[in-house]
């Protein structure tokens, strides 16, 4: 889960890491006071969780308080990269010489977490990376230890980071340790650091990621987190537990399981048809999981014919063909349904399907989803 | 022959109370699995499933009393790491994890702590493993494969069980199917399970199950390239997955180039390692 920048260096300033003064304003009525408050020039920043919200317009500077009214109802409700904004960072601007980029994340490969530095910041620390590998300092942290004050040494000595600057660099440094592990975070990033000379340190970017699975231990930073701009199916199904990503295309989908979703996804694609959706209902779905989850994929208009693949095993089939045949009684799809279902329970299941008008049985995956695609109204592709 | 377990296996299941624990345990018991003891805090004394199976408060008096020397999890996400810790100290030489949603810093310690001690760890969000006629240690349906020569790894549940029924309709065996687990930070990676059925001598064949996220194919790669003699067919799912979005498991999520299942796929067959399109496909290719 990705925090808003506001929200993250708002967690940032609280383990004593510098950020720079600013304010989150929701109306651009609050911009002129705001301006006045923290003195001209300021910088105004979208809150969207995406990344080059920058180059996408979304970050614009403001010389004066009529500029900043201006470009603050400009920027209010502007939809970057399909999410609207609804709020504003409005930001000192700050001087500064030289950039950074800090970073404590999990390195999946070794499976700890990393300190990662690199002297040119606010740029793609990936293109850094494969370019200029010799730029970027990674340095693996033992969680049963913690960050230790050598490897921030290190660190410090691998950006060419003047002396002065050590002691400061090193409060901050476990100021992001401490806000890693006391957040339960995937990530947290800053990016750029940068050095005022007459403020030194400033963290002008921040990017807080949390894991959703430590979230119970963080009930105070799920209060923050705010759904606007999501789509509202994405928020329905996540309520029941169901995993829903919504795609471009027109065959509606529901599987059990990620792994199988995804390759029932694959599948349409391989055969010409392109899905509307992925939807895992996650093991042993009772019948509201198996209603919902089919009425997500149901409400969505653009859908012209619905695959359900089901691996019974924790799941029973049984279930799900109550779930389907209730689900055409009390909302009255039009689309055909084709369903796919191996496992626990199936031939009972396959049963209660049979002769229903709407469903169409498949014994395979790849059957299944080359009959989804031809009454969907397109062309099969047998490669 | 096998890997990891056999007939011999004794096994132990903490969070046996549970609803989960107790109805997947009745299912192992079914298949013929060694189920010696289960662990509950606070229900030692009792007997489950037909009062075969005593439960333990505690999993080194559980060890003391049966001799268990693998131990199932089906402990609830945010108890597990205890659960690992518990079962660790007892010196439990294989621990199964088929919880999923450990916080993923739980995880990071909890692999630090065992990187010095001589026990393996399976996940977690595994769906377990099964060597047919021997022993089925998790949640795989135990009536999808027969045994025979083809070892399968795999980082999905349920996409398993797709590709074990279809090696069965093919009148493909299998020796071992290992489920790795879908989380970011694994206890065991595709590389360790890879060098295990190259050594195995009823393994002539291995299949792997990937997905996208993470690195553990390319890694898989280069052990292929520099160790293996065994034939290797895979299939990689999540080839059209939306760049940046989470697809259901935590750990499948590409970033920017990091993760990409068309670039674990064209790695595998740049080394010869044939790729199947759809799980289908995984028999044909395996040319047995």
């Amino acid at each position: 889960m990705r925090l808003h920048e506001y929200q993250s260096k708002r967690i940032f300033g609280k383990y004593g890491i510098p950020i720079p003064k600013a304010k989150t304003i929701s109306s651009a009525s609050q911009i002129k006071q705001i301006t006045e408050e923290l003195g001209t020039p300021v910088i105004l920043k979208s809150q969207v969780r995406v990344s080059g919200r920058g180059k996408a317009g979304g970050i614009r500077l403001a010389r004066d308080v009529k500029e900043a009214e201006e470009i603050a109802a400009h920027l209010l409700g502007m939809i970057i990269k399909g999410q609207p904004v609804h709020k504003l960072l409005v930001e000192q601007v700050a001087n500064f010489q030289n950039e950074y980029y800090l970073a404590i994340s999990t390195d999946r490969s070794m499976g700890c977490p990393v300190l990662i530095a690199s002297m040119p910041g606010d740029v793609s620390i990936d293109e850094v990376a494969s370019n200029h590998p010799e730029q970027v300092i990674k340095i693996a942290i033992d969680p049963t230890i913690g960050l230790s004050n050598y490897q921030v040494r290190e660190a410090a000595f691998g950006m060419n980071l003047p002396k002065k600057y050590w002691t400061s660099f090193s409060e901050i440094s476990f100021g992001l340790w401490r806000v890693f592990c006391e957040t339960d975070a995937e990530s947290a990033e800053i990016n750029p650091l940068v050095i005022d000379p007459d403020k030194g340190f400033l963290a002008l970017d921040g990017k807080l990621f949390l894991d959703e699975n430590a979230l119970f231990r963080h009930i105070e930073l799920y209060d923050t987190q705010e759904i606007n701009g999501e789509d509202p199916l994405v928020i329905e199904a996540r309520k029941f537990g169901l995993n829903y990503v919504k795609l471009d295309g027109y065959i509606g989908c529901l599987v059990n399981g990620a792994g199988l979703a995804m390759a029932t996804m694959d599948i349409i694609h391989l055969f010409g048809g392109k899905p509307a959706n992925f939807l895992d209902i996650g093991g042993g779905a009772d019948l509201d999981k198996v209603k919902t989850g089919l009425r997500i994929v149901i409400s969505d208009r653009r859908v012209r014919s619905i695959l359900i693949n089901i691996f019974g095993g924790i799941t029973h089939c049984d279930i799900v063909a109550r779930g389907i045949l209730q689900i055409i009684v009390e909302d009255q799809p039009s689309v055909p349904i084709i369903v796919r279902l191996v496992g626990t329970n199936s031939d009972e299941a396959r049963k209660m399907l049979r002769g229903q008008g709407l469903i169409t049985l498949s014994d395979t995956m790849d059957l299944a989803a080359q009959t989804a695609i031809s009454v969907s109204g397109e062309t099969v592709i047998i490669r | 022959m096998s890997i990891l377990i056999d007939q011999n296996s004794k096994v132990l299941v903490q969070g046996i109370t549970g609803n989960a624990g107790l109805f997947h345990s009745s299912q192992m018991l079914k298949y013929g699995t060694n189920i010696v003891a289960g662990v509950t805090p606070g229900k030692g004394g009792e007997w489950v499933l037909d009062g075969k199976i005593p439960v333990f408060d505690l999993v080194a008096t559980a060890i003391e009393m049966t001799g268990a020397d693998v131990s199932i999890l089906f402990v609830p996400a945010r108890n597990a790491m205890d659960a690992i810790y518990e079962a660790a100290e007892a010196k439990i030489p294989l621990l199964i994890c088929i919880t999923s949603g450990i916080p993923v810093q739980d995880m990071m310690r909890v692999k630090a702590y065992l990187s010095n001690k001589n026990i393996r760890l399976i996940g977690p969000s595994s769906p377990g493993l099964v060597t047919p006629m021997e022993a089925n240690i998790g949640i795989i349906p135990g009536d999808i494969a027969f045994s025979g020569n083809v070892g399968v790894v795999s980082r999905a549940g349920t996409l398993t069980y797709e590709v074990l029924y279809n090696l069965q309709k093919n009148g493909i065996g299998i020796s071992t199917c290992v489920g790795i687990g879908s989380d970011p930070v694994l206890g065991t990676g595709l590389v360790e399970i890879l060098r295990m059925f190259e050594a195995d001598l009823h393994t002539d064949h291995v299949v792997i199950i990937g997905e996208i996220g993470g690195n553990e194919e390319e890694k898989a790669a280069d052990f292929i390239l520099g160790n293996m003699s065994k034939p290797v067919v895979a299939f990689i799912a999540g080839k059209t997955a939306p760049e940046g979005t989470q697809m259901g498991h935590a750990g499948a999520i590409v970033a920017g180039e990091s993760g990409n299942a068309v670039n674990k796929i064209k790695l595998f067959e740049s080394i010869g390692v044939r790729v199947a399109r759809f799980p289908g496909e995984i028999p044909i290719l395996l040319s047995i």
